[in-house]
């Protein structure tokens, strides 16, 4: 082992890791490529994706991040998380929809995966940084000395909505060598280092149910775990309480959704709300969906201190959601805050993050909680 | 310093073994199932193999069967013994290797009956288990020599006679026995015995099963007659010959380097445990835990250092997972993962043994230091 210590390098065998570690051991660096194994695809063989798309956490991801890494010749290692994954991003996902929400394991799996144990593993093996693929820029604030997140230079791959949670600490010690460029120019880049995976397409749906259905993974889960899923199922009411037809269990459902109701009324209906409570799901118009007012909790403030007044932000309500002006009102205990968009919002989701943006700084972000 | 402490893993080719092989590439590639001289040369060749092999054992030349290697001398020993039409019952340890525990449970899908023996934190099978769990229609027993994992020695021709006395055939996978200990089909009273080329500086992809003589197995891959109508396909005859040069050239390895890592390692290390029984043990074994840790990280740790061990069993993506064995002896999770196997081979050194034990305390001291859990 060299004195200098390696950057760990969280590599999924896709193009975007891929070219970190290449580029990284172009500059001249020592990395250390390691693929966490996050979960079992045999597992579930109901809800395995066609072999043939290979995403994330499958045995052709770690071939081909295998192959990369004798490519590039650096040392390699495939990790095992399986446990840890199942404990912080599986169940918390289950949970929360059958609690009516619509989380994100995603940021579960930056928060507590990517950017904690693997942080540690990264300490293990004597690393001080660690890289990663993420679309997003990190750069430390000379007035302040904090360390601040910012959008990517290519605006149609951001992650930042995805990586609000991630501390001072956390930032300090990460690399995101792929936020200042577009997606072309990592494609070419793949091109330029020789990375057998130049060619691979993006993955688009979450790693572990490749074929996204959500539900159905669900149900598979439940099933394996041995718990039935007949105590979510219930009925499909109207904003009078009125019951226009049954459902077959709350996870079925996200709010704004309007596939898979199976009731007709004449108007396109939508899901409202999600209550797990009452098993009820309350449909109504499209228009009955736009919000002006929620709450968030368990912020993080990355570019700031908790703030004590007021302050205007665009907010990003979920992945694809354009960000739209808006009043925050932050709280200091529990830390979290109310949110007043300028203009309704079209549904607004328990579960999902609220990110909050000044120009390409991203201010904080939080779990949205409820309507206020 | 690079230096390679997992010979239970595999074991480099010896180059005795090297040269006895090459001439079964070059010269002689005769087809040894053909009439002609360059097949009888090659037959020849094979022959001579299969009479090292069985003087290893101490069987019958005739009763020696070359596989792929210990994984296929496994299946065909438990699936060549299943009868059409007829209910079976297997017999078999908790710790046994994948490649004996998932024949099991293939045969359990396939609707058999299976016993999992469970042992002690010794990781030592009780014969009186076995006697207790013998059924009418029990077909195999099936119990390795050692275990690959902790290096546990297993009371097989104890459990060898109980079983035949009951008129069960008895099957032992041997593939860690060979240099770790003596070993004789006779002595142990088994019917069947699994070997691998590559364990005992032989070469990969190639492996024995002992047949006894007399028993009515059946194969389970169908083309020529190869091997007396046991195995076909067309010899290996450098891979045979590889393995017969390895059978003849083991000696069994004393526990002299091994007992001086483990003292250092416990000696250095505060909190560090031996899993498994100390004394019922293959020589060249020792299985420590260093609660704390993740054997992942430590495994890795030692490899940028140079030095090669292993934890747990690797699973398809090359990770691994908490060691069955180590659960088997009543191990918590996370104590599992704290494991690592340290197993020596007979090119091992002082100099490296100790050079192996300093790097072991400075990386677990440096992991506990980072822990969360470690206190």
């Amino acid at each position: 082992m060299s004195d200098v210590a390696p950057i760990a390098v969280a590599m999924s065998g896709g193009v975007d890791s891929s070219v970190v570690a290449g580029l990284l051991k172009r500059q001249g660096e020592p990395v250390v490529g390691l693929t966490m194994q996050l979960w079992n695809q045999r597992r579930l063989p109901e809800v395995a994706s066609d072999a043939a798309t290979g995403r994330c956490c499958s045995l052709d991801d770690v071939y081909d991040a295998r192959y990369v890494a004798q490519t590039l010749g650096i040392p390699y290692y495939v990790v095992n998380f399986e446990d840890r994954f199942e404990q912080h991003v599986v169940k918390p996902f289950v949970a929360d929809y059958v609690a009516g929400k619509t989380p994100i394991p995603c940021t579960l799996c930056n928060n507590f995966i990517k950017f904690d144990q693997f942080m540690e593993m990264a300490d293990g093996i004597g690393a001080e940084k660690i890289a990663t693929g993420h679309y997003a820029q990190i750069r430390q604030d000379e007035a302040t000395g904090r360390w601040q997140l910012l959008r990517s230079a290519d605006a149609t791959k951001d992650q930042t909505y995805f990586l609000w949670g991630l501390t001072q600490e956390q930032l300090a010690r990460t690399m995101f060598p792929l936020g200042g460029m577009v997606k072309s120019d990592v494609r070419q880049l793949a091109i330029d280092l020789g990375l057998p995976v130049a060619e691979k397409p993006d993955s688009q749906e979450i790693c572990f149910v490749p074929n996204g259905d959500y539900a159905a993974f669900i149900d598979a889960y439940f099933k394996e775990q041995g718990i039935t899923t007949d105590v979510t199922s219930g009925n499909i009411v109207d904003r009078e309480g009125k019951k226009l037809g049954e459902h077959a269990g709350v996870h079925h459902f996200t709010v704004g959704q309007r596939r898979g109701l199976n009731v007709a009324v004449g108007e396109p209906l939508y899901v409202i709300q999600t209550n797990p409570a009452t098993r009820e799901i309350l449909v109504g118009s499209g228009e009955a969906l736009m919000k002006k007012r929620f709450v968030v909790g368990d912020i993080n403030w990355i570019s700031l201190g908790v703030p004590t007044e007021p302050l205007r932000a665009e907010v990003r309500i979920r992945n694809r959601h354009q960000p739209a002006m808006a009043t925050i009102y932050p709280k200091a205990d529990p830390i979290g805050a109310e949110v007043e968009f300028d203009v309704a919002q079209r549904a607004v989701t328990p579960g999902q993050a609220a990110v909050f943006y000044q120009g390409e700084v991203v201010v904080g972000g939080g779990w949205i909680e409820r309507e206020a | 310093m690079r230096a390679y402490f997992d010979h239970n893993a595999t074991t480099p080719v010896a180059k005795s073994v090297l040269e006895a092989m090459l001439p079964a590439y070059t010269g002689v590639f005769g087809n040894a199932s053909s009439i002609h001289g360059y097949g009888q040369e090659a037959r020849q060749l094979l022959e001579k193999a299969r009479r090292q092999v069985a003087g290893l054992i101490g069987s019958k030349a005739e009763e020696v069967v070359f596989t792929s290697g210990g994984t296929e001398a496994n299946n065909l020993a438990l699936f060549g013994l299943v009868e059409a039409g007829k209910s079976a019952h297997f017999v078999t340890s908790a710790i046994e290797h994948p490649a004996v525990l998932n024949v099991m449970e293939e045969l359990r899908g396939l609707g058999y009956e299976v016993t999992f023996l469970p042992v002690g934190e010794g990781g030592v099978v009780d014969p009186e288990d076995v006697r207790r769990a013998l059924r009418p229609n029990t077909r195999v027993v099936s119990l390795m020599a050692i275990n690959n994992e902790i290096g546990s020695l297993q009371p097989v021709a104890e459990v060898a006679s109980i079983a035949r006395a009951a008129g069960v055939f008895v099957h032992c996978d041997a593939v860690q026995a060979p240099g770790r200990m003596k070993l004789d089909v006779r002595e142990f009273g088994v019917d069947l015995l699994s070997l691998s080329g590559h364990k005992l500086n032989g070469p990969k992809g190639v492996g024995a099963l002992f047949v006894k003589k007399g028993v009515p197995l059946r194969k389970r891959t169908f083309g020529g007659h190869h091997e007396k109508d046991r195995r076909p396909g067309t010899e290996n005859v450098a891979g045979a010959v590889g393995l017969g040069a390895a059978c003849e050239a083991v000696q069994v390895m004393d526990g002299a380097l091994r007992d001086r890592l483990e003292a250092g390692l416990l000696a250095r290390i505060p909190d560090a445990f031996v899993n498994g029984d100390r004394v019922r043990r293959a020589p060249n074994v020792t299985n420590l835990r260093f609660p704390g840790i993740e054997g992942e990280s430590l495994v890795i740790a030692l490899d940028m250092k140079g030095f090669a061990v292993s934890s747990g069993s690797a699973c398809s993506s090359g990770s691994v997972e908490p060691s069955h064995v180590l659960l088997a002896l009543g191990l918590s999770p996370a104590d599992a993962r704290s494991a690592i196997r340290f197993s020596l081979g007979i090119s091992n050194t002082v100099e490296e043994v100790d050079a192996l034990i300093a790097a072991v305390a400075e990386s677990v001291a440096r992991l506990r230091k980072l822990s969360p859990v470690y206190v």
